[in-house]
């Protein structure tokens, strides 16, 4: 018989992974049935549901680690020709 | 009042996420905001005797960007020539004012959307800022530019569940940032 009573924490940690699609229909499962008895997690769930949707609708955007490494390279070769 | 240091060896790492922000909601191409920002950058880093200490760093970069914007928009509108486009009611064809003409059209929110959008950006990198460095980011590893797990946990040498812990505390923080500043 599989467990299918789990703890916040790990109800948490579940509810994190939906975020991205990477929890398991399982865990879809027992997080589910966890958030039927436990209001905290209710409220946490909501709330992190509606992060994940704010910055999808934001859109916003980061430079990755290649292109702040060009940018340093550059800048460093402007800071030193700056100071000398 | 306490003044404002300048420190250029910084600027990348603390600044060049909310520059890029800020500048592709208001250029809309990526490869020219990224080009913007390192100008900013080298600008303000010719300048930096000029900065007088009144307000943040981020402010004054922001100031030497919306600058470089404005030139960027003046420099394609000149390379059009004389290709203008003037929108005129009143010529002599039409007499008589065309209520209809100048009611804003009711199906047009998307100057207003992307105002809003631009500003919720705004919001979310400076609740990103609050947060500790090692967890803003894992968070815009993760959230924004979408990388797989694996990549981040050999990237910042982490093992999975401590990812998961770090990506938990950022999500807790962002979530009460944003409900303070946004919701």
């Amino acid at each position: 018989m599989i467990k299918m009573m789990i703890s916040c924490d790990e109800a948490n940690h579940v509810c994190d992974k939906t975020q991205y699609k990477e929890g398991t229909l399982l865990e879809k499962i027992k997080l589910n049935i966890h958030l039927i008895y436990c209001r905290a997690c209710r409220k946490y769930t909501k709330n992190n549901a509606l992060l994940t949707k704010t910055i999808k609708k934001a859109d916003v955007v980061c430079l990755d680690k290649t292109c702040k490494e060009v940018m340093k390279k550059d800048f460093n070769k402007a800071l030193k020709k700056a100071f000398n | 009042m306490p003044k404002h240091q300048i420190d250029p060896n910084k600027w990348i790492e603390l600044y060049s996420d909310y520059l890029f922000n800020y500048t592709i909601s208001r250029v809309s191409d990526r490869d020219k905001s990224q080009d913007l920002v390192q100008d900013t950058f080298l600008a303000g880093l010719k300048s930096m005797k000029n900065f007088k200490g009144q307000a943040s760093e981020r402010t004054w970069l922001i100031s030497i960007l919306k600058r470089k914007i404005i030139d960027h928009y003046r420099k394609i509108n000149s390379k059009k020539g004389k290709a203008e486009v003037r929108i005129n009611y009143k010529d002599s064809e039409s007499e008589g004012d065309w209520l209809e003409e100048r009611v804003a059209d009711p199906f047009d929110k998307t100057a207003e959307d992307n105002l809003q959008n631009s500003e919720l950006g705004d919001a979310i990198h400076n609740c990103l800022e609050k947060l500790p460095k090692k967890q803003a980011d894992v968070f815009k590893m993760k959230t924004i530019l979408g990388y797989e797990t694996e990549v981040i946990c050999n990237e910042l040498n982490i093992t999975a569940s401590n990812l998961w812990v770090i990506i938990h505390r950022a999500r807790t923080a962002m979530a009460g940032c944003l409900k303070e500043n946004w919701f």
